[in-house]
């Protein structure tokens, strides 16, 4: 063993306290030039954290860290990136205001106080021909796809010739065409003798890009593997500490009559655009419909219309054929629509409200637990509470205390409680299981899956294709505020089709490539037209006009 | 037109405190901190000015001291918001309140006292254009200077380093810090400035203006200036004619009182309260498309490095 090359990066005994737990807990991590190594862990594990503590952000409370064999100290991120550590953020750290060039040259010291913008445009432009990273160096953040952002934060990395890249779940937010390209980056990346560290739970694509993968578990490292002859069931045992099965689950049989439907719907979304451009879909009992989409294509706000929270533009939305017009929440309350919305303390509960409170806020005013007109009988609501709390599986250490002490699959389960304990007969259920950890997502899933079984017409919005794939009876994909295309056999498609119709290609420009690719034909239901078919055109045409456009539709 | 001459004239001097307070909350803005202390840092700003002119017989003397006195009190209120992360409105109030009862309290003794503060300064040539002229460029020093500090911070803001920081900083403090840059020195430094920059409004009207020091002298005009930040987009250009546009509908006021009309006086002076009311109702009908673009994504928030979100 003569003159081995040192690690990149060494990190040793690396242990981080918040309020007294420990998310990292004596952890050793190393990154060798030209490998990937993957960081494998729920959330929550500490991944996150040790990243975070590599770039600076946090000061460890014990270990060291070596670049290259010399042991450094990182008090502030600028030391950490002038020892080569670019970190590109699972939320980017991009300021949305600025542009590109902007957002590249952030904080860079080694530029003259007043900026040479064209210079800088013409380093970016290398680069990214270099990396094959597309971007256009003088478009303003907010404007750029939830991909290009992505890429912008890697460039900004390697602007500043970081040799250690940390991509922390850099493919939570992509589809799968995207993901592939950032692969291709990685290796060549890889290949120039760049340290990478890829963090993720995904694990066919740790499988896919690694060279070792190391797996995090509450704050301890569990052990670091070869990516050669380790199996996903394996990785996925050590990463959740018991064995995990991977299986859909069976479609319906019987899908009931339609209980919601939305026709023509167009709404406005927060910054006064149109976000829904003239949506139409049934929801019929005893089916899961999924919804897929990039964040931001009119999902929110659709969803927001289909339980009274937002009012439309035009179009209607009908609960068992009765127009609702503008009708309050509680209206779609009282016939049965629940609504599991994404930010759970948002819309959803109210953080500094205890349990009780939180679960009774969506029928105080009903019998039994209101008494007379003014009151509230608490002593019933106590008890049904604690029945649901038994009986959801809610882990707290009493009902009184604010429901901001609980952890989000704790949460997740008090919604579920109060939303699903009343029989609903629909569920509008956005992102259900985001930020959830294996064991609370699969519960999650079986609850919806339940009350399917039930009668219940559950509507699932997520951009898990992996869970849409694996719940849905019916899926449908958004772009844009408007309906690609929805299938009755969400199975037979692949995730590389639905990356397509998400990423705005039209239906007929998905099925001609996969006639020229040669794949199969798409199987028995997917031919039929009245069963995948393309948006409503009308509509469309009409929010088109609403919006100020002229001639021609674009789709038309 | 040479009616409407004394006029503009007019608008441009009774708007430039409020440019001075404006352009100095757009820089604390940008930086994420809202600082509703205006009031009483252009208070303190104008008793300060006005005494150390009186005392040392130096009318710069006093600007320079007003502006001293206007960043030691921005920078209580950047302590409370920044290091001690207080709601930033409630310490904002604390401050006007502060600076008002201040100024009334060590202002007694120099209640009809004048001085011979800053004089007109016509600028050759310049001040011969017609119409334009007598107005922008037959004024006094500090009122070149305003120009002066909004072109500055314009370029400052768009085509400087440390300019591109302060405007990441207001938007996203965490990436600042994640860029290696400390957000919280950045907040201070603009914070204590601009503090300044809207004490230099205040001792405009005690020194330039008037010339002599009066019990609530400023008479609501930081809270113009606090609404004309938004009307003006956090844009120190568009500041400028944010100011003279209210600027001129105090000194029209004026000369409507002059004329004598029988319109009754409290009506008229109200003008320039009520179109504050009325900008800032338009602006929040209009609201969504430029607005949100040109607010700091993050004024008002506290801001920690080291908290989970």
């Amino acid at each position: 063993m003569a003159a081995e090359i040192p690690p990149l990066v060494f990190m040793r005994g690396i242990t981080k306290r918040f309020l007294g737990v420990k998310a990292n807990d004596a952890i050793d991590f190393d990154v060798r030039p030209g490998e990937v190594h993957t960081l494998l862990g729920e959330n929550g594990a500490g991944k996150s954290t040790l990243m975070n503590v590599l770039c600076g952000l946090y000061k460890p409370d014990g270990g060291e860290i070596e670049i290259e064999g010399e042991l450094r100290r990182f008090r502030t991120p600028r030391d950490a990136i002038a020892a080569g550590i670019g970190m590109v953020h699972q939320h980017f750290m991009l300021v949305p205001a600025q542009t590109v060039w902007e957002n590249m040259v952030l904080g860079l010291d080694a530029l003259p106080q007043v900026l040479p913008r064209k210079d800088i445009v013409r380093r970016i432009e290398e680069i990214s021909e270099r990396y094959a990273l597309r971007v256009d160096p003088l478009a303003p953040v907010w404007q750029l796809s939830i991909g290009e952002q992505q890429r912008v934060a890697i460039l900004k990395a390697l602007y500043r010739q970081a040799r250690i890249l940390v991509l922390d779940e850099p493919t939570a937010v992509l589809i799968p065409q995207e993901i592939q390209s950032l692969f291709a980056t990685i290796r060549q990346m890889r290949g120039e003798g760049h340290g990478i560290v890829f963090i993720s739970h995904k694990l066919d694509e740790v499988l896919a890009v690694s060279d070792r993968i190391s797996i995090l578990r509450k704050g301890k490292k569990i052990g670091t593997f070869a990516a050669v002859g380790v199996t996903k069931e394996k990785l996925a045992e050590m990463m959740v500490g018991r064995q995990v099965f991977f299986n859909g689950a069976p479609p319906t049989t019987e899908r009931g009559p339609v209980f919601l439907a939305v026709r023509d719907l167009v709404v406005r979304g927060e910054r006064g655009n149109i976000a829904v451009q003239g949506v139409s879909l049934e929801l019929r009992q005893k089916e899961i419909f999924g919804l897929a989409g990039v964040a931001g294509n009119g999902q929110l706000e659709l969803c927001e219309a289909m339980v009274g929270l937002r009012g439309s533009e035009s179009g209607d939305v009908l609960v068992q054929g009765r127009e609702m017009g503008n009708a309050s929440p509680r209206a779609f309350l009282d016939r049965g629509v629940a609504y599991i919305p994404e930010d759970r303390k948002g819309t959803g509960l109210v953080p500094s409200m205890n349990i009780r409170e939180n679960v009774v806020l969506r029928k105080y005013w009903k019998k039994p637990f209101a008494r007379g007109r003014w009151f509230i009988d608490w002593e019933v609501a106590a008890g049904h509470t604690g029945r649901l709390v038994e009986r959801f599986g809610v882990i707290t250490p009493g009902l009184g205390i604010p429901i901001r002490a609980l952890s989000g699959g704790n949460l997740q389960k008090l919604m579920l409680a109060r939303e699903l304990s009343d029989n609903p007969k629909a569920i509008i259920a956005v992102q259900p299981t985001w930020g959830l950890d294996v064991g609370a997502t699969e519960y999650v899933r079986e609850r919806l899956l339940e009350q399917r079984d039930r009668g219940a017409a559950v509507f699932l919005v997520s951009e898990d294709l992996e869970e849409l794939l694996a719940l849905s009876d019916r899926l449908a994909v958004i772009h844009q505020g408007r309906i690609m295309g929805i299938t009755k056999n969400p199975r037979a498609l692949s995730e590389e089709d639905l990356g397509l119709l998400m990423a705005g290609t039209s239906l007929e420009d998905v099925l001609r490539g996969r006639e020229e690719r040669g794949d199969a034909p798409l199987p028995g239901p997917l031919r039929d037209p009245g069963t995948f078919f393309a948006g409503d055109g009308a509509a469309q045409k009409k929010a088109f006009r609403a919006e100020g456009g002229e001639g021609r539709t674009p789709w038309a | 037109m040479e009616m409407l001459v004394p006029i503009l004239a007019a608008a441009v001097r009774s708007g430039t405190p409020i440019l001075y307070a404006t352009l100095g909350e757009i820089l604390t803005e940008r930086s994420g901190i809202l600082n509703l202390g205006l009031e009483g840092l252009m208070l303190v700003g104008a008793f300060t000015g006005f005494s150390v002119a009186s005392g040392t017989g130096n009318a710069w003397l006093g600007i320079a001291a007003a502006f001293l006195s206007g960043c030691l009190l921005a920078l209580v209120h950047a302590f409370l918001c920044i290091t001690g992360r207080a709601n930033q409105v409630v310490s904002g109030l604390a401050l006007t309140m502060f600076g008002t009862g201040l100024s009334s309290l060590l202002g007694r003794g120099f209640i009809g006292e004048t001085i011979l503060g800053i004089g007109g300064m016509t600028i050759p040539l310049l001040s011969e254009i017609p119409v334009l002229g007598p107005t922008f460029f037959d004024q006094d020093p500090l009122v070149y200077l305003s120009y002066g500090l909004a072109v500055f911070l314009t370029w400052f803001l768009w085509s400087t380093r440390a300019g591109l920081a302060l405007r990441a900083v207001g938007d996203a403090p965490r990436v600042v810090d994640a860029m290696g840059l400390s957000s919280t020195r950045l907040r201070y430094l603009y914070t204590v400035i601009g503090g300044g920059i809207v004490a230099v409004g205040g001792a405009y009207m005690s020194v330039v203006y008037t010339k002599m020091w009066g019990d609530l002298m400023t008479a609501g005009r930081g809270w113009i200036a606090v609404a004309l930040v938004i009307f003006a987009i956090w844009h120190p250009l568009r500041a400028v004619g944010g100011a003279y546009l209210f600027g001129g509908v105090g000194a029209l006021q004026l000369r409507i009182q002059a004329a004598g009309t029988s319109i009754p006086a409290p009506l008229l002076l109200m003008l320039p309260y009520v179109f504050t009311i009325f900008v800032l109702f338009v602006i929040s009908v209009r609201k969504g498309k430029g607005i949100l673009l040109g607010a700091p994504a993050s004024l008002g928030q506290p801001y920690h490095r080291e908290e989970r979100d």
